[in-house]
């Protein structure tokens, strides 16, 4: 029965991920993505058979204390990610639309939703889950999102809510949310009917804060010039840091794939052919176009070096500090890039500007992630106003790819590559 | 040097043909589901208008939806950057550009040196664009070329507040059956259009001298409510249809 999970597994993962071939560097030794990816869907997918509980979890929810529980974590956002890959997106938010629910509603949740209720998408569909853990760091969505699917399944469902931190980490917003930590704790408890493994939590979290150093290191690789990665690839490898940080596989991942850019770094092999112009991407990437875009910046020499999506998973590194790890914890959680007000964005985004040294920002409004997209004007009229480079918005949806007209799209991206090229030549001047 | 410039747009191709910094000659055809030959087809009418061979041309650029499939073109730019180019040409002053056609609607920033600085689109919508005239038209039974100088006589617009062209269009309806005027719902309509083409504006934070460009500029009541709302005055392109084709033909003969 396993074999014949794992078999099928396979297929369709080779289907989905295959898409990303194109723009991923292969590198040596460790275990490949693919490979990885494969076993923990397959574990997932057998949870029944070997007695291990599943629980759904928000892409930004703390996870650590799961996998101290020997919890498998699963990610709903993920599984979108991979629905928006493999085109499946729009057929499924369809059927949700069908169900009653609103085309202006996020298409994770959309798909989410909807594939619950059949038997298909790619992998056939998640596990079903035995508890959901939904904390709305990214934003309020997840909440009626997380009620639905508990109320669907039967399932306790558990909510971790973290105030915005518009300016600052409040005293009392620290200890409101490090309060629940306790209660998530007690929740898994009673989830697993067995004591909280404190123990097995540090040495989580330990690898889990060695894993984003690792990740921003990475990403930090694309300040050389050319950049030996763009913003495509690292779409590409965050799977892991997502769903499965923590463990220390993903280290040997992570350490093995920053030992590759290193040495393209020292070769001067870039991503791009001739890069000429470096861009920073804003929002979660149009999973269904990633070969396109990637496609057409590249034929006008631009390479995508960063963007404020994947480094979300280490840009609170910051917050961490060793004296007492679940303060730290409930911190990191509470002040992540969705969670923060949007002169902090702004501040962070320019941050990167100057960091990656870039041309131009590339914002991607996206239809479905409001608190995502709600303050990129305000972002993009700060940008300008400060480093005076120019921006470009561009409207889709990540995973519903109904939502997308190549032809404006591409207008839009060749006149935003003209207006750089234009000051380009006359600062040569 | 003789050089041509080539838009092909979503309902209309359009041609100029430049000489030595002069305009010598445009033309406008529909584009119908071809753009290849439509392409072709304007090519060699503006050449037939000029007197011109083929042969005599030495540089063409092609812009507009269609760019790239104007196989015969040197070099294709974006609209956004011939409208400019053309603007300049035609009013070396401008620095901001409104551009309503058919099926989008673009506001254009331009520094001191008639460069593009900024652009921002609306593509996503009907509403704010020629198309949703065309259907009001429809809606109005009334001929769309005698919006302009009907709604100039209306006393008090109607109040349309649908954002949505098919919401607006049953809004149209229900004030013809309340028995409003037609001046009145036509002038009604152009200030909604005019809102949300300047709200689009807005984002762009447009300078003055300001030009209004594309098939809607022609209609006079879009401009004056434009005006109304923006609270400044608009130069209408005397080319405004061939804008985009002569700012091709303009940066044809920089190549
Ligand atoms: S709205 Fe945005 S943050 Fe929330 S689930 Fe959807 S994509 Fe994620």
């Amino acid at each position: 029965m396993k074999k014949q999970i794992l078999e099928f597994l396979k297929t369709i993962l080779i289907f989905s991920f295959g898409k990303f071939k194109k723009f991923t560097l292969r590198f040596k030794k460790t275990k490949t993505m693919k490979d990885m990816m494969i076993v923990y869907y397959s574990e997932a997918k057998s949870a029944r058979l070997t007695g291990k509980k599943v629980a759904w979890i928000t892409s930004g929810g703390p996870v650590e204390p799961l996998l101290a529980m020997g919890i498998i974590p699963v990610y709903p956002e993920n599984y979108g990610a991979m629905i928006g890959a493999s085109k499946m997106g729009g057929g499924l938010c369809e059927k949700a639309e069908a169900m009653g629910y609103s085309s202006d509603l996020c298409s994770y949740a959309r798909a989410d939703i909807a594939c619950a209720t059949i038997n298909g998408g790619p992998l056939q569909g998640l596990p079903k889950p035995d508890m959901l853990v939904c904390c709305n760091n990214i934003c309020g969505t997840v909440l009626k999102w997380y009620e639905v699917q508990a109320r669907y399944f039967n399932v306790p469902l558990f909510i971790l809510d973290t105030p915005i931190c518009h300016t600052e980490y409040t005293p009392e917003i620290a200890k409101y949310v490090r309060s629940q930590f306790d209660e998530y704790f007690a929740f898994l408890e009673s989830a697993c009917k067995r004591k909280f493994n404190y123990d097995r939590l540090n040495e989580v979290l330990l690898r889990s804060f060695q894993t984003q150093v690792l990740w921003q290191e990475i990403l930090d690789t694309t300040t050389n010039k050319p950049s030996p990665m763009t913003a495509f690839d690292a779409f590409f490898h965050m799977a892991l840091i997502v769903t499965l940080r923590g463990t220390p596989e993903v280290i040997d991942y992570y350490t093995a794939l920053l030992a590759t850019m290193k040495e393209r770094v020292t070769r001067g092999i870039g991503a791009v052919p001739n890069e000429k112009y470096r861009l920073l991407w804003d929002n979660i990437p149009i999973w269904h176009r990633m070969k396109w875009l990637s496609q057409k910046f590249a034929s006008q020499s631009a390479c995508l070096v960063a963007d404020t999506y994947t480094s979300a998973w280490c840009g609170t590194l910051k917050y961490v500090s060793g004296d007492n790890p679940i303060d730290s914890l409930a911190e990191v959680y509470t002040r992540i890039y969705l969670n923060i007000g949007v002169d902090e964005m702004a501040k962070m985004i320019i941050a990167m500007i100057d960091k990656y040294d870039v041309d131009g920002l590339v914002l991607h409004s996206n239809r479905s992630c409001k608190p995502y997209s709600f303050g990129q004007l305000d972002i993009q009229r700060i940008v300008e106003q400060e480093r005076g480079i120019p921006c470009l918005m561009i409207e889709a949806d990540m995973a519903d790819e109904r939502s997308f007209s190549e032809s404006q799209i591409s207008t839009r991206i060749d006149a935003f590559m003209e207006i750089i090229k234009e000051r380009e030549e006359t600062s040569k001047k | 040097m003789l050089t041509a410039g080539i838009d092909i747009g979503s309902i209309t191709a359009k041609a100029a043909i430049f000489e030595a910094g002069k305009l010598l000659a445009t033309k406008v055809i529909f584009t119908g589901y071809n753009a290849e030959a439509a392409g072709q087809k304007v090519y060699e009418e503006v050449l037939g208008e000029a007197c011109l061979e083929k042969a005599f041309i030495e540089k063409i650029v092609s812009t507009g939806y269609g760019r790239n499939s104007v196989k015969f073109a040197d070099k294709s730019y974006t609209e956004i950057m011939c409208h400019a180019a053309g603007a300049h040409f035609l009013n070396p002053h401008i620095r901001s550009i409104i551009d309503i056609g058919g099926q989008d609607s673009k506001a254009i920033l331009l520094d001191d040196n008639g460069k593009v600085k900024n652009f921002v689109m609306n593509d996503k919508c009907a509403a704010g664009t020629g198309r949703f005239l065309e259907v009001m038209a429809r809606a109005m039974e009334v001929n769309l070329d005698e919006f302009g100088a009907m709604s100039i006589k209306s006393k008090q617009p109607s109040k349309i507040s649908s954002l949505c062209t098919v919401f607006a269009e049953s809004e149209v309806i229900s004030l013809i059956a309340k028995g409003e005027q037609r001046q009145d719902i036509i002038a009604g309509i152009h200030e909604s259009i005019a809102a949300r083409v300047s709200s689009m504006v807005g984002r762009v934070g447009i300078k003055e001298p300001v030009m209004i460009t594309g098939g809607v500029a022609r209609n006079i009541g879009v401009v004056h409510a434009l005006e109304k709302k923006l609270g400044m005055k608009i130069e209408v392109s005397p080319y405004a249809q061939v804008n985009g084709a002569i700012g091709a033909a303009f940066l044809a003969a920089l190549l």
